[in-house]
């Protein structure tokens, strides 16, 4: 057995099984493009007749357990090795699953998600780094994404005066457009 | 479910506005990612091309190697914005490009400056970058800051170095395990994550010191572990080092039981399993942990039920009383909405069920069956297959079953798993037999798959002779020969023509059926009706087949089919037929083996045994019998596998193969010169069998000349008593003449000196007069050979480290073939039968029923039953154990 727990991959498929954002961590176990989405064939046909909308629900394909959830069009998995411990690969599922409806403030379908891709890339990178649960706290998660659009990084005493009013466009038009 | 699906049909029109990304390609955005080399940047432009770029990587596309240096290049020059967000899709992109090492320089420094930054996200992420895209040297450089970090006050940036440091340890462990106690300390920390995350890296640091491994766990089992992944962590820490500690006790048992009070599900379950997967563990020690499984089977979340019995399922292999007690909550399960728990679930009460349970759970899995995928169903018709040899009485209501689900529809994995199961019970249990033949006769009835239908065929043809009334299997058959395709017409014939040659009473009726097949429309089908028509005399009256007809026609062909395919190509039509005596019937040699041989050849070329010249027998043939002294011997009974007897990478490269003949051995030497400046002449090897006394020297063939990296062979000739399988030591000495060869025009010298190099000694054992040969039915082959010959005794193998190590180890000493897979032997087992097969020298068949269980901590005993040909050579493999 592993000793470390250990995502194989996170995917986020559409209502037709085609890619939304998807990140693996294992090239052992896909080498390939092809291998990938073969993968996501197989995982997707098998799970989409099945209701997994209220609760997170699991299946074994080949000697991979898979934790996913559905909500709207859009169908979130999580994959690991047959020996993992299931239940921390639903904390995993559960915590980036919940983490993007706190970004996308409860507006969780492809066409939001894809118009917000950088805040779930940013998720996902937050979530697992190369294989190994990183943060699995739904609301820590959504802070770590989304405390950019507070711009704490450069003291405003460090910013030219031209770069000052770029930034306060930039805060002006992105409050407005929220 | 009908929701999304209205909303799909609204949404296709206007698809394009809300997708972002429709009809995005690569050129473009490459273009657009200039806008990073802009003087004044717009960071929400930029962040939008990075974006675009990686969703291009998401969705599998590929950048050049030009391209993604252009992207890097261009990339690094958004380090002047001071965007957070922008910087962090900059991190991601970084990241996504993974650059190579002249690249990686370029940000380096900016990295540097982000990871002694105050803002912690930078330092956090930067962190990450660089361990990601870091060599060894740049590594060194950053360690410093990397050690400060793992003790940094925000957990964030102390996750972020634990992590990567988790990751380095692959590549870089010298360095990463200068900072254990920084980790150390971060075990400490009040932040859950951190104490995940450093304990992870900890145990790695340390995994190959035990003593530590166990003094860590130890103390922070008396401690606070707060995140439950720590703890889950913990928990598989301490089941290992149970594991690899020795003697009964469990000093962690305690512990493990305590975490099945734990408040986290996941820390339950990791206990839970823990124990349950603890070596040799008792009913005692499972029942608490069987007991929150069972609270666990009916949670309302299905991801607990599917891990409940996922692990019920696998305790059941092994401990299937301390099961029972979930067996209700196992039979609710079979309506589980999610069908991997119900196939779960009825694979369990298969296993645990007993006698009295097995109709109630029929009726059940009746109704489960008809909606539930073919791999399901596969599963439970392999469940159902056991159960039914374990339960043999209840075979009635458990073959009828299989007959009703081969009625049904499915595709052909899962027909074959049913056709399989049925056949199984044939032969296993006597009395399902009639029963069972007449349903395979239904089944291909109304068969699709041919592949399927031939099998049954030819088991019809074996099994139903030997029926009460074989009669009523006629009219199945020969329906086949009117309305099937040409290969199960084949296969038809063939069975009607078994039952004809064993059933004297048929005889006149299947004669008749077999001319009316001499006018089929294929060549195969009347050649086997013409075939049997001949030699079962079906054109004279009525007589009693003889034994040396049925052997010709149906007598098992007892060489292995690759031997026979590789002698048919090399036969060339002449004047002489083929023989197929001369086909060798050793099982080759594990192609695991040969798997490794090009592994082995990789690196230089030389140093290994280069191509060990012919590997198969078949070649080793052809090169005895080039060399007039050694075809004199005659055919070799045995060649074994090459054994070093050289060091690896040393200046000669030898390893010898035996040849066992009935009155000789013939050493082969395969020697390889490595020195490319010295070519070797006259070699040969001397050979001292002052330590095996019955085997006399006859002669020694040396080699004339043996140029750098061209191997040779040398051989030596020893003489043994007839048929007596004499064994014994020798000594090596390599002795040859030593020319200096020109690098330049690569001609060796006029003049060499006399040279020795010492080998390592060889040995000739027993195993070497055994022929590994496989049989098909160790059963029918075992009670085919005489009672009155079998010889049975006990042994004490002593102590082993485990079962499956005492298996192997009488195996290779015997060299003799497993049976029916009888060679593996599962984990936790206490007991396990092998069955050995192989033909001694002398041509003799031997079947070899070997017995093992454990006495004792580690104590093995044995019990060997032999039966062959000639009770000699029973008693002589009684006496290789004895010795051996």
């Amino acid at each position: 057995m592993q000793a470390c727990p250990q995502v194989k991959n996170i995917l986020v498929l559409d209502s037709e099984g085609k890619r939304v954002a998807v990140k693996y961590y294992s090239d052992e176990d896909w080498p390939t493009n092809g291998a990938k989405e073969a993968f996501e064939k197989t995982v997707f046909t098998k799970t989409h007749k099945t209701n997994a909308r209220t609760e997170a629900e699991v299946t074994m394909i080949d000697s991979y357990v898979i934790v996913y959830k559905f909500v709207e069009d859009l169908h979130f998995f999580v994959t690991g090795g047959e020996d993992q411990n299931e239940l921390i690969l639903a904390s995993v599922l559960q915590g980036f699953f919940d983490a993007v409806g706190i970004l996308l403030r409860g507006n969780v379908e492809k066409s939001e998600v894809l118009e917000n891709l950088d805040l779930i890339l940013l998720c996902l990178d937050e979530t697992i780094d190369g294989g190994v649960p990183l943060q699995t706290d739904a609301a820590v998660l959504a802070n770590k994404v989304a405390s950019h659009n507070i711009d704490s990084g450069a003291p405003l005493s460090e910013q030219t005066l031209a770069q000052a009013l770029v930034t306060a466009r930039e805060h002006l038009t992105r409050s407005l457009l929220k | 479910m009908a929701q999304p699906l209205v909303k799909k049909d609204d949404d296709r029109d206007d698809e394009a506005e809300y997708s972002p990304f429709m009809g995005i390609e690569k050129g473009a955005v490459l273009q657009e990612a200039r806008v990073f080399n802009d003087p004044q940047l717009d960071p929400r432009r930029c962040s939008q091309v990075i974006t675009k770029l990686l969703y291009l990587l998401n969705q599998g596309e590929t950048f050049t190697k030009v391209e993604a240096t252009e992207v890097f290049f261009a990339v690094t020059k958004l380090f002047q914005s001071k965007d957070v967000g922008l910087r962090r899709m900059l991190y991601l992109m970084i990241k996504e490009l993974s650059p190579s090492a002249d690249e990686v320089i370029i940000v380096t420094s900016s990295l540097m400056k982000d990871m002694n930054s105050k803002t912690d996200m930078y330092r956090a992420n930067a962190i990450r970058v660089l361990c990601r895209i870091t060599d060894g040297v740049l590594l060194t450089q950053i360690e410093r800051y990397l050690k400060q970090a793992i003790v940094d006050k925000n957990p964030v940036v102390a996750s972020a170095a634990l992590v990567s440091g988790i990751h380095l340890l692959q590549t870089n462990p010298e360095v990463v395990k200068r900072w254990s106690n920084e980790v150390q300390e971060a075990v400490q920390s009040r932040a859950a994550l951190v104490q995940f995350h450093a304990l992870a890296l900890l145990h790695q640091i340390r995994q190959n010191d035990r003593l530590a491994v166990s003094k860590l766990v130890t103390s922070l089992t008396r401690g606070t572990v707060r995140s439950p992944l720590a703890q889950c962590l913990l928990i598989r820490y301490t089941s290992q080092s149970a594991s690899n500690s020795q003697g009964g006790d469990r000093p962690f048992y305690d512990f493990l039981e305590g975490c099945l009070r734990h408040k986290a599900e996941m820390v339950i379950f990791e206990a839970a399993r823990a124990i349950t997967e603890l070596s040799g563990v008792t009913s005692r020690e499972l029942t608490p942990a069987i007991t929150v499984l069972q609270l666990f089977l009916s949670s309302s979340k299905p991801v607990l039920r599917f891990a409940a019995v996922r692990t019920l399922n696998k305790v059941a292999m092994t401990h299937p009383m301390a099961v029972t007690n979930c067996n209700i909550d196992m039979e609710s399960l079979i309506s589980d909405q999610n069908r991997s728990i119900a196939t779960l679930a009825i694979t369990t009460l298969l296993k645990t069920g007993n006698e009295s349970s097995v109709d109630r759970l029929m009726k059940q899995i009746t109704n489960f069956m008809s909606d539930i995928a073919d791999e399901f169903k596969i599963v439970v018709v392999e469940a159902i297959r056991s159960l039914c040899l374990k339960f043999p009485l209840k075979y009635r209501s458990l073959m009828n079953f299989l007959s009703n689900i081969l009625r049904e529809e499915g595709g052909f994995e899962y027909k074959k798993a049913i056709v399989d199961s049925i056949v199984i019970l044939i032969r296993d249990i006597p009395d399902a037999k009639e029963n069972g033949l007449l349903h395979l006769c239904e089944f291909i009835e109304d068969c699709e798959f041919t592949y399927l239908s031939t099998q049954i065929l030819h088991f019809l043809g074996i099994e139903g002779p030997k029926t009460s009334d074989p009669s009523k299997y006629i009219r199945y058959i020969y329906n086949r020969v009117h309305l099937e395709n040409a290969t199960v017409r084949a296969a038809a014939v063939s069975t009607l023509a078994k039952f004809g040659a064993m059933v004297d009473a048929l005889k006149p009726r299947i004669f008749v059926l077999l001319r009316r097949c001499l006018f089929d429309s294929d060549d195969e089908v009347r050649d086997r009706a013409t075939l049997y028509l001949n030699t079962l005399g079906g054109d004279g009256e009525v007589v009693e087949t003889d034994k040396g007809v049925k052997e010709f026609l149906f007598g098992a062909l007892d060489i292995p089919l690759v031997n026979l395919e590789t002698s048919l190509r090399n036969y060339e039509a002449s004047e002489d037929a083929f023989d197929i005596n001369s086909v060798p019937k050793e099982v080759k040699s594990q192609p695991l083996a040969e798997k490794k041989a090009p592994g082995k050849k990789q690196p230089t070329g030389l140093g290994a045994p280069p191509a060990a010249p012919p590997t198969t027998v078949d070649a080793y043939e052809r090169l005895l019998s080039s060399i007039p002294e050694l075809a004199s011997l005659g055919k070799p009974f045995k060649s074994s596998a090459p054994t070093e007897l050289t060091e690896a990478e040393t200046e000669y490269a030898v390893n010898v193969v035996k040849h066992i003949y009935d009155r000789h051995v013939v050493f082969q030497y395969n020697c390889t010169n490595t020195i490319p400046e010295q070519q070797l002449e006259e070699v040969s090897v001397v050979v001292d069998s002052s330590d095996a006394e019955e085997f006399g020297f006859v002669l020694s063939k040396p080699l004339r000349s043996l140029p750098y990296d061209s191997p040779g062979q040398t051989f030596v000739v020893f003489e043994k008593p007839e048929g007596v399988p004499a064994v014994g030591k020798f000594s090596n000495t390599l002795k040859f003449i030593v020319k200096e060869v020109d690098p330049n025009t690569g001609e060796a010298d006029e003049d060499g000196v006399d040279d020795e190099y010492q080998l390592e000694e060889l040995e000739v054992v027993s195993a070497d007069y055994m022929q590994k040969v496989g049989i098909s039915n160790f059963r029918n082959a075992w009670e085919s050979l005489d009672a009155d010959l079998e010889r049975v005794d006990e042994y004490g193998l002593g102590p082993r480290e485990s079962l499956a190590e005492a298996v192997n180890a009488v195996i290779s000493l015997l060299g003799m073939q497993p049976c029916e897979g009888t060679e593996a032997v599962p984990s936790n087992s206490r007991s396990h039968t092998c069955l050995l097969s192989g033909v001694f020298i002398g041509n003799t068949r031997v079947l070899a029923r070997l017995q093992f269980g454990l006495t004792g901590p580690k104590e093995v005993a044995m019990k060997l039953a032999v039966r062959s040909d000639d009770i000699a050579v029973s008693d002589a493999i009684h006496e290789i154990v004895a010795s051996g």
